[in-house]
C-alpha cells in the first residue's frame, strides 16, 4: 500500500503541490465563509431597496410586506427566516426555504422585497437590547 | 458518375477513437449514483488531458466537444440544462487548459492541469446556475461541496492521467 502511495506521490511535482495547496486553501476558505459563518442575529427586510423592517430572529413573528405585485409573507421561527408566500411568478425566494446564517439573502425580485440575515453588529445591538 | 468519398485522415481516426473512449467513460459514470446531483468524477476529462498532452489543444477541443455533444444525445440530455452545464464546464476547462499547458513542464504536471480544469469546470457551472438557471438563489452556498469534489477528483484524475502518460511514454521509448 505504501508503495502505491509513493508511486502516486512521485507524479506530484513541485508546482502540482503548490496548486494542490492553493486550491485546498480555496476549498477551506469557501467552507469557512459559507458553512461556518456564525448564525444570524437579525433579519433585515427591504422593499424597493429601502429598509422596511429590522428585527431580531429570537422571537417568532410573521409579517406581510406590500410590494407592487401584492403581499410578500415573511416568517421568522426558531432563529430562521423564510418567505412563506410571494406573488412573483417563479417563486424563487419561496423555494429557497429557510435562511439562518449571517449574510444569507432571499430576494423576491418581481415584488421588490428582500430579506437578509445579519450577524452581530455591536453598536446596533447595544441600542436594541 | 463521380463518387463522392470523404477520406478521413489519421488525425480524424485518432479524434474519433479518443472521443469514443471519452463517451464510454461518460456513459459509465452516468450510471453511478451520486450523493449530490452534479458531483461526479468526470473520468472523461482524463481523455481530454491525455489528448492535450499527446496531440495538442486542437485535438483536445475536438474530442471534448464531440464527447459533450454525442454523450448528451446518448443520455437524452441534449439541449437540456444539464447539457448546457456540461458544455459550459467543458468550454471553461478547455480555456484554462489552453493557457495552463504552457506552465513550465518539469514543475507542473498532469495533476496541475487536472486540478485547474476541474476548478474551471465547477466555476463555470456555478456561474451558469447562478446567473441563468436559478437566478436569485445563493448558489455559492453550495460551492464548498463542489470545490471539495473538484479538488478530490481533480487530484485523482490527474494522477490517473499521469500514470497513463508515463506508461505510453515508456512504451514509446522502449519500442
Amino acid at each position: 500500500m505504501w508503495d502505491k502511495l509513493r508511486d502516486n506521490i512521485k507524479f506530484i511535482q513541485l508546482g502540482d503541490g503548490l496548486i494542490l495547496l492553493i486550491s485546498l486553501g480555496l476549498v477551506v476558505s469557501l467552507t469557512a465563509h459559507y458553512w461556518l459563518a456564525p448564525a444570524g442575529e437579525k433579519i433585515i427586510i427591504k422593499r424597493g431597496g429601502e429598509l422596511f423592517l429590522t428585527a431580531s430572529l429570537m422571537h417568532p413573528f410573521t409579517v406581510a410586506i406590500p410590494g407592487p405585485l401584492g403581499l410578500t409573507q415573511v416568517e421568522v421561527y426558531h432563529q430562521r427566516a423564510r418567505v412563506v408566500s410571494d406573488p412573483s411568478p417563479r417563486q424563487l425566494c419561496v423555494h429557497q426555504g429557510w435562511i439562518s446564517r449571517a449574510g444569507e439573502v432571499a430576494i423576491c425580485l418581481p415584488n421588490q422585497v428582500s430579506i437578509e440575515i445579519a450577524g452581530t453588529t455591536r453598536h446596533y445591538d447595544s441600542l436594541n437590547y | 458518375m463521380t463518387a463522392l468519398t470523404i477520406r478521413p485522415t489519421t488525425e480524424d481516426h485518432r479524434i474519433a477513437y479518443m472521443a469514443a473512449l471519452a463517451i464510454a467513460l461518460m456513459l459509465m459514470e452516468a450510471a453511478l449514483p451520486t450523493p449530490i446531483p452534479g458531483v461526479k468524477p468526470g473520468l472523461a476529462n482524463i481523455v481530454t488531458l491525455l489528448v492535450l498532452a499527446q496531440y495538442g489543444l486542437r485535438a483536445a477541443v475536438w474530442v471534448t466537444m464531440l464527447r459533450v455533444l454525442a454523450g448528451s444525445i446518448l443520455l437524452g440530455s441534449f439541449l437540456t440544462p444539464g447539457f448546457i452545464l456540461s458544455l459550459s464546464g467543458a468550454f471553461a476547462s478547455l480555456a484554462v487548459l489552453s493557457i495552463a499547458q504552457y506552465l513550465p513542464k518539469p514543475y507542473f504536471g498532469m495533476v496541475s492541469l487536472s486540478l485547474l480544469a476541474a476548478f474551471a469546470h465547477i466555476g463555470a457551472q456555478l456561474t451558469v446556475v447562478g446567473l441563468w438557471l436559478m437566478p436569485g438563489v445563493n448558489v455559492l452556498y453550495l460551492s464548498p461541496a463542489f470545490a471539495l469534489a473538484a479538488w478530490i477528483f481533480g487530484l485523482s484524475n490527474g494522477l490517473i492521467a499521469a500514470h497513463l502518460t508515463k506508461g505510453s511514454l515508456d512504451a514509446n521509448s522502449t519500442t
